[in-house]
């Protein structure tokens, strides 16, 4: 596990045109005597992560062309949560990014509290600090299992590591049950501060469950790192960080290409100011660093968890008082945006307030990051096969309830 | 004993294929008991004791169930896959010697019979594909011809080692070699060719890390992803035929077949040898990922063929040299 963690000074690229394979090429100019067959990948399919469609026009095995389509999963949550009062978006948005239900409702509350004002207490951000940690490191979990899965197969190998990340990540969730009462849909967060302070016996538990997590997570990658898995993700779509800032992609990905970003370091919320974030950068731009960077942050997430479960600061956990009355919170003017590094990249919420109706947005847009992962298909799929296109889609790892929201 | 030679046939092959599958269905609750301790769960617990009557209670499931046939199927080929999938599955087992006399055909050229029948399972799994009229069938059906016509070159040439050692392409005589000159397995080049051959039984299995023809997570099901209820369990049942019968083979190449140095019966060192060898397949294919098909032929190819060449042209020195 060599990813170098120390700041690399990239220069800053200038996104200009990139040499990407054409994602809009003319079928009609492609060799007229192929015969190119059409497949459509999904909606349902085991390996699209959810209801996601690309057609893939495949000349053989190998993909020519690729148009992702999204969408199945619109539920409109952005117009919902203009008519819900600020109080009541909060459980809206956890199932958002359903991987990772704390990041969308520190992002959405964060962005509340600039807009109207409010200044989170000390002991409220090392919480949320902490278990957006604990979440990102339940997050990559999952997302290892489901890549293993889509490496080797539902009936393989491929099963036992999922099975045991799933086994790992378990005890997190059991982290945020014992903290919130819930084991997904947490509703924790709210405006000012979090709801559920930290039961007496909650950070025994914490570094029981990472020092479980950190033994068994060397345990289960030697069921990995094997010659196959590294054939099968070494150089296979690779992203260039030209491409990678053009497509406006972020977190891991972005990492992976070789841009030395994170929004913890670069542009620090909570607590994160306090603490110093190694941010894992790895130049390669294919699978395989996409692997190495998310497996760094895993271990990077258990360090800073473990500092941030011992120091939190006693103190007040909210600045406001958890009424969920309608009228509580209100905002007449302004627009904020305010950009969260959730474990899959920049979760960007943009506010407007207006005055014709002070107790809910006017506007709420999310930029949900994996959006921009998945607009990253048509670039990455051509010239690669269909098993190849499978395990890039794993590690671009797209939550189609981000993307269609 | 029977006299007659076609009513001896069909007796031992009624009780062959009786046996056999009942195998089958202890297998599958065995794979499935030893998958889930390697992924720290239980495996099938509820039906019967330890949950020996699942496989039992799955095959009733799927008669149950209705047999659909896409509209656009050609419903013959359709129809045709599943029972010539089985039938060349168990048709391999005939001439394996289970105990000394106990095999379903003595024939001369054992081994070629085996080896062919086995590798005639490419064509149905092929014809599901076609038929099914599904693109991802039709790439799975493709796969399978193209990993099953490769990967029968080293396969064959991995069972041509104690063919050479023995000096008989006939099941039982190579057995009979290895009981009075010892295992094959026991010698390097015996050791070399049978992880060879089970490499490439792997490939022919379609078992993981060579199960690309299915592939679930590309192809949904490969071939057999139109096909439901018993139609399905009959692709299922003939693929752990496959599996059982071909760690029947390897025993008997290599581990020496019926021999064994302790008072159990020959038939049960049989039972106990192919299990082993089982055991080794199912251990891999819940341990490693899949590979991709053009790194599969490479390896086919680049690897295993001059590999294998290479082995029988060092047995035959082995051979010649003693004499």
């Amino acid at each position: 596990m060599a990813v170098s963690v120390e700041r690399v000074p990239t220069e800053v690229v200038v996104p200009t045109k990139a040499f990407v394979p054409d994602p809009y090429l003319d079928l009609d100019t492609y060799e007229a005597d192929a015969d190119l067959m059409t497949l459509s990948l999904g909606p349902q399919h085991p390996s699209t992560h959810g209801v996601f469609r690309v057609v893939l026009y495949l000349d053989g095995e190998i993909i020519v062309k690729a148009v992702p389509h999204c969408g199945y999963l619109h539920r409109g949550v952005e117009k919902l949560c203009e008519k819900l009062s600020y109080s009541n978006i909060t459980p809206i948005l956890d199932k958002n990014d359903y991987v990772s239900p704390m990041l969308n409702e520190q992002a959405a509350n964060m962005a509340f509290e600039k807009l109207m004002g409010i200044e989170v207490p000390l002991r409220a951000r090392y919480l949320r600090t902490l278990i957006a940690e604990l979440q990102r490191i339940a997050s990559h979990l999952l997302w290892l299992g489901t890549f293993a899965m889509d490496l080797g197969g539902a009936l393989g190998g491929g099963t036992s590591v999922f099975m045991f990340c799933f086994r790992e990540r378990e005890l997190i969730l059991d982290l945020f049950e014992e903290l919130t009462g819930c084991r997904f849909h947490y509703n924790t967060h709210h405006v000012g501060g979090n709801r559920h302070d930290i039961p007496p016996q909650w950070p025994a538990m914490v570094h029981q469950a990472l020092d479980t997590i950190e033994a068994r997570l060397d345990a289960y990658l030697s069921m990995l790192e094997h010659p196959i898995f590294i054939d099968r993700t070494k150089g296979v779509g690779t992203i260039d960080a030209q491409l990678a800032l053009e497509l406006g992609l972020s977190g891991p990905l972005l990492r992976a290409s070789g841009v030395d970003h994170d929004l913890r370091r670069d542009a620090p919320y909570g607590v994160y100011d306090l603490l110093d974030v190694k941010v894992a950068v790895d130049g390669g731009g294919d699978c395989y660093a996409r692997y190495k960077v998310r497996l760094a942050e895993i271990r990077e997430s258990i360090r800073l968890s473990r500092l941030l479960v011992d120091n939190v600061p006693a103190g007040p956990l909210s600045a406001t008082k958890p009424l969920n009355m309608v009228t509580q919170f209100k905002a007449t003017t302004g627009q904020v945006y305010v950009g969260v590094e959730t474990p899959r990249g920049e979760l960007g919420t943009w506010l407007i307030a207006s005055k014709d109706k002070p107790t809910s947005p006017y506007r709420f847009k999310i930029r949900p990051p994996s959006l921009h992962a998945a607009a990253a298909v048509p670039y990455v799929f051509p010239g690669h096969t269909l098993s190849d296109a499978i395990a890039i889609l794993g590690s671009l790892d797209p939550i189609m309830g981000e993307v269609d929201r | 004993m029977i006299t007659n030679p076609w009513l001896n046939g069909l007796v031992f092959g009624a009780v062959l294929v009786t046996v056999l599958m009942t195998l089958v269905a202890l297998i599958t609750w065995f794979e499935r008991k030893f998958a889930g301790r390697i992924q720290s769960r239980m495996g099938p617990t509820i039906v019967g004791p330890f949950g020996l009557f699942q496989p039992l209670a799955d095959a009733v499931k799927a008669m149950q169930k209705e047999s659909i046939i896409p509209r656009n199927a050609d419903k013959f080929l359709f129809r045709l896959a599943p029972p010539l999938t089985i039938a060349f599955a168990l048709g391999t087992a005939a001439v394996i010697p289970f105990a000394p006399g106990l095999l379903g055909s003595d024939l001369d050229i054992g081994v070629l019979y085996a080896l062919a029948f086995s590798g005639l399972l490419a064509f149905p799994t092929w014809v599901a594909g076609w038929a099914s009229n599904n693109k991802y069938a039709l790439l799975g059906g493709m796969r399978m011809v193209a990993q099953g016509i490769s990967y029968e070159i080293p396969m064959v040439l991995a069972a041509l080692v104690p063919v050479v050692l023995a000096g008989s392409l006939s099941m039982g005589e190579i057995v009979k070699a290895q009981v009075q000159g010892g295992w094959f397995i026991a010698t390097p080049v015996g050791l070399v060719a049978c992880l060879l051959f089970l490499t490439t039984a792997l490939a022919e299995g379609n078992r993981i890390p060579f199960d690309i023809p299915e592939a679930e997570s590309e192809l949904v099901a490969g071939p057999t992803t139109e096909y439901n209820a018993i139609g399905w369990s009959i692709f299922a049942a003939s693929e752990y035929a496959h599996s059982v019968v071909t760690s029947g083979i390897a025993a008997t190449l290599f581990l020496g077949g019926w021999d064994g140095w302790w008072r159990l019966p020959p038939v049960l060192w049989m039972a106990l040898k192919t299990t082993v060898v089982f055991l080794l397949i199912t251990w891999v294919r819940w341990s490693l990922l899949r590979l991709r098909s053009d790194q599969l032929m490479a390896l086919c190819w680049k690897y295993l063929v001059p590999g294998a060449l290479l082995l029988v042209l060092v047995a035959g020195i082995q051979v010649s040299v003693r004499g």
